[in-house]
């Protein structure tokens, strides 16, 4: 069939058939023969010195092989921390973790000592009768109390804590609020909260004992970092190293960075010339993998008497929590995204990284975008209360006209780039979703439902989000002997569907079907560089790399065939895994020939120009982000008794540029709604104020269910980005961003009665209750 | 092993439509039974306490959480995990099938449970509503689809579209 396109169809997904018949291969499903699994010893204790480890009846439990600790790690470990992902000028205190702590732990969970057994029962039985001397110290259990005067030390040697210093801005922000008609003042603080993918983490190792290197599986959505960690800590070469992602069963973040057991499990592995597995529960996760959200806004705008918006200036708090693996970014982020859609001519922000003692924070699904949209969103709401104005109306004054793209912004990004809107229609984007959700009719609704006791308020969250970030996520594509294709890509995948999306681009290239294309992810051993999956940026950067290699193989295919029948490559089309004169019967030969002429057969003599095998790679290398945005409207129901929220109704414009697999973006918005639901009123992780995680189990910390998420109606509008040569943008944390905002706007809106204002997130059925209550008290 | 003291019992029981013995060791929840004993790894264990459903298997048609019973509590017992859903020839039964149609999965991890949790459910309550639905799927936690998609599949292969 002439003129079949992949791109753009809902096409299955490859990836389903093992999945659904049980079939996948997951970190915990590999059995290697002779392997022997792992439990850590972790602190009780937020924060304490370590004393004496006594490791003697914990080796004395049947099944148990050995125990190591700290000091009992090879020399070359002594005094080293994990490498730092991100570093920075703005960093006072570049600390990561030690692979197993020496002296002093810092948070509730961090580990010290792991048993080795040959089952994971008998290494927990162990792990449980190793007996530490804990010492515990003064500890930070709340973002709020990092800065204040006489507050304890997260890290004993440390001045203060202090992780990083940020300032951020452009114009003249002085100016604004001379002559500004109205300042609105607000302060807001979002709550910590974490991905839960339903997989938790884990790692296997294999020492090859023979070759000298290392086979590591390990639960990620980076392989390649995982590797320059270990490559850096056992100082070995990168051919030494082989990392590999197996199935991972969701990301959403903290499986983005390299964590201590990554680089424990291989060092035993090496010690006792045997595979080591170590599979994270849930316990576990809730102690040691990282976690994100808890930050604090001041945010002041100066507004003239139309309601525009002359100026904002904020201030941040962010709770980086015991280590800086990410370095700082996260703040960075908030601090450049707050201005989000809005036309804001001068802008000051002052963001204080500060440390605690809890697990780290690192990008979470959204990565510092939710708190700054919920900042932002909550500062438009209280602007337009403060003038009298429609939530809608004081948005629409201040939205970046559709004919200013692109927008520079005045910023510079991440990236070092300057944050520059690249496409998008922001007022059409809020009109369609007002529109959908039938914004005009709310307030007879609202009236005609409060006439009947219900409480039922809407609520708007816009969002700008910097997506496709770079430098690069190359692919390099084959075609095999067989006549099949491969691609290889160093992006490793977690539910995204990257193998279906990359076969789709591949497929349109060379003219046959995705079914006909296997896709490897996320393997340093086939694809030597790579940065990872996360920042929405696969679809932008491997799939533009897949359609650079792909074309690269077809031109080979191409020159290869019209040598063969002397005629002009341009009178050639791929069609079904052959290579044909177009629209002829006649000439024509396979890609499985081509490729095993071209694999080095004797005799055959390549044709001028063209390079042996059937392959090429592309590397797209992004000039800056691209970015993608969106309106959502959410409607709720509170019950005034109770506190509980209903979601009644969820409305998504959602524009992520040209859609590869609808279907599949469409998977993404709703999953990240939902993400976005748990962080508006269930997801709390809650620590006392001495750093004791309080929320450890999913009967204390709520994720979201299916009775509570609603099916979101999404619209997509697509502004095909000039960026790369798909037209894509990113699309896997859209829906989170503005999820918060847009629910607590509801609930604070169909509380109206009550005159309760929201300034933080979660906000969870007690805390409403109490609001109203405070609220009757006062009148 | 030599001075292995960990208790061990002898269950003989069904899986998958095949007669089982094994020596287990007692403490063994189902799920660790069936991944480490008898390498069905499709059974996924995401919290083990309980809440999240992704280890959810039948025992005797019923579903049950793979992490709260005990290996030894199923002696006698029919079990039936992921890798029994579809036929013998390998053909996906229609809710499978149904999750494939509707991309009703994403990571995959937690699939199996929910497809065990349908599968029971829908064979109960053919004539189910979709809030019933809805709650019958409430103690399975899937944090990639946002839900509606496997709420599709599963509508999709209710009355009067035929059975499970």
């Amino acid at each position: 069939m002439v003129g079949r396109v992949f791109f753009g169809q809902s096409v299955k997904r490859l990836e389903d058939p093992d999945l659904l018949r049980g079939r996948g291969q997951f970190l915990d499903d590999i059995q290697l023969p002779g392997m022997v699994e792992c439990a850590f010893v972790r602190s009780p204790f937020p924060h304490a010195r370590v004393g004496a480890i006594d490791t003697s009846d914990a080796r004395a439990v049947p099944g148990v092989i050995g125990v190591c600790t700290a000091r009992a790690l090879p020399d070359h470990m002594h005094g080293k921390r994990i490498l730092l992902q991100v570093p920075s000028p703005a960093i006072t205190n570049p600390l990561t973790q030690e692979p197993l702590a020496t002296d002093e732990v810092c948070f509730a969970g961090e580990a010290v000592a792991v048993v080795i057994a040959d089952n994971r029962h008998a290494a927990e039985d162990g792990a449980e009768r190793v007996i530490v001397e804990w010492e515990p110290l003064p500890a930070v259990g709340n973002v709020a109390d990092a800065l204040k005067p006489g507050a304890a030390k997260t890290h004993a040697a440390m001045a203060d804590n202090v992780a990083a210093r940020q300032a951020l801005g452009y114009g003249d922000v002085d100016a604004a609020f001379k002559n500004a008609a109205h300042v609105v003042r607000e302060s807001y603080h979002t709550h910590r909260g974490t991905g839960h993918p339903m997989e938790c983490r884990g790692v296997v190792a294999d020492w090859d004992a023979v070759d000298q290197r290392f086979r590591i599986w390990t639960s990620t959505q980076t392989p390649h970092n995982t590797q320059r960690a270990v490559v850096d800590m056992f100082n070995l070469s990168e051919d030494a190293v082989r990392v590999i992602t197996p199935d991972v069963g969701g990301g959403f973040g903290p499986k983005n960075q390299v964590y201590p057991e990554e680089l424990v499990i291989p060092v035993l592995a090496r010690m006792l010339e045997r595979p080591v597995k170590w599979a994270e529960d849930r316990r576990e996760h809730f102690l040691t993998t990282t976690q994100e959200r808890d930050q604090l806004w001041d945010v002041a705008a100066a507004v003239d008497a139309d309601g525009k918006i002359l100026g904002i200036k904020a201030a941040l708090i962010h709770d980086a929590g015991a280590y800086l693996p990410w370095g700082a970014i996260m703040p960075y982020i908030s601090a450049s995204t707050l201005p989000g859609p809005y036309v804001i001519p001068s802008y000051k922000i002052d963001a204080t990284t500060v440390f605690t003692n809890m697990i780290s924070t690192t990008p979470l699904r959204g990565a510092g975008r939710p708190q700054a949209v919920f900042a932002m969103e909550r500062m438009m709401d209280a602007i337009a209360r403060s003038l009298g104005l429609d939530p809608a109306d004081i948005r629409a004054r201040n939205l970046i006209p559709a004919d200013a793209m692109p927008y520079d912004m005045g910023l510079t990004y991440r990236d070092g780039a300057p944050v520059k809107y690249d496409s998008g229609d922001y007022p059409e984007a809020q009109a369609k979703a007002l529109h959908r959700a039938g914004y005009a009719d709310f307030p007879a609704r609202q009236a005609a439902a409060l006439a009947e006791g219900r409480h039922i308020g809407i609520g708007i969250g816009n969002y700008v989000e910097g997506t496709g970030l770079g430098p690069f996520e190359g692919a390099t594509v084959r075609v095999l002997t067989n006549g099949r294709v491969a691609i290889y890509t160093g992006a490793a995948a977690a539910g995204q569907a990257h193998k279906t999306t990359l076969a789709q681009i591949c497929a349109d290239e060379l003219g046959i079907t995705p079914d006909m294309i296997d896709v490897t992810v996320g393997d340093t051993g086939k694809m030597a560089r790579g940065a990872g999956t996360y920042a929405s940026r696969i679809t932008v950067n491997a799939g533009s790399s897949v359609r650079i290699a792909a074309g690269g193989v077809a031109g080979k295919l191409k020159a290869l065939a019209a040598a063969k029948f002397q005629v002009d490559p341009e009178s050639l089309e791929l069609l079904d895994g052959l290579v044909r004169i177009t629209g002829t019967q006649g000439d024509q030969v396979s890609f499985a020939d081509l490729a095993k002429m071209t694999s080095g057969m004797p005799g055959f003599v390549l044709p001028d120009g063209v390079a042996p095998d059937l392959e090429a790679s592309g590397y797209f290398t992004p000039a800056q982000a691209t970015y993608s945005n969106g309106c959502h409207v959410a409607e709720v129901e509170v019950d005034a008794e109770t506190g509980r929220v209903k979601i009644l109704n969820y409305v998504v414009v959602h524009d992520c540029g040209n859609l590869v697999n609808p279907k599949l973006v469409d998977g993404q918005v709703q999953g990240g709604v939902a993400h976005g639901i748990g962080n508006a009123i269930l997801e709390n992780m809650v620590y006392d104020a001495d750093g004791n995680p309080l929320t450890t189990t999913f009967g204390d910390y709520l994720m979201p269910t299916a009775e509570i998420v609603p099916d979101c109606d999404i619209i997509h509008m697509q502004s095909p980005t000039p960026l790369n040569p798909l037209g894509v943008k990113g699309a896997g944390e859209g829906g989170t961003i503005p999820a918060p905002a847009a629910i607590v706007a509801a609930v604070e809106n169909a509380l109206k009665p009550f005159n309760i204002r929201i300034t933080e997130c979660p906000i969870r059925p007690q805390r409403i209750v109490q609001l109203i209550n405070a609220a009757q008290q006062n009148t | 092993m030599t001075g292995d003291t960990r208790p061990r019992t002898r269950v003989s029981l069904t899986v998958n439509g095949r007669a089982v013995e094994a020596m287990v060791e007692d403490r063994f929840s189902l799920g660790d039974f069936l991944r480490r004993d008898l390498a069905l790894t499709g059974t996924h264990l995401g919290c083990e306490h309980g809440v999240c459903g992704a280890c959810t298997v039948l025992v005797d048609g019923e579903a049950v959480r793979g992490c709260l019973m005990l290996a030894v509590q199923a002696d006698g017992r029919h079990v039936t995990t992921i890798e029994g859903l579809a036929d013998a020839d390998g053909n996906l039964s229609p809710l499978q099938q149904a999750f494939m149609d509707h991309h009703g999965l994403q990571c995959g991890f937690c699939t199996p449970g929910i497809l065990m949790t349908l599968t029971a459910y829908i064979n109960e309550s053919p004539d189910a509503d979709e809030e019933a639905l809805r709650d019958a799927l409430s103690g399975n936690i899937c944090r990639c689809t946002g839900y509606d998609t496997i709420v599709q599949a599963a509508l999709s292969v209710l009355k009067p579209k035929g059975g499970v």
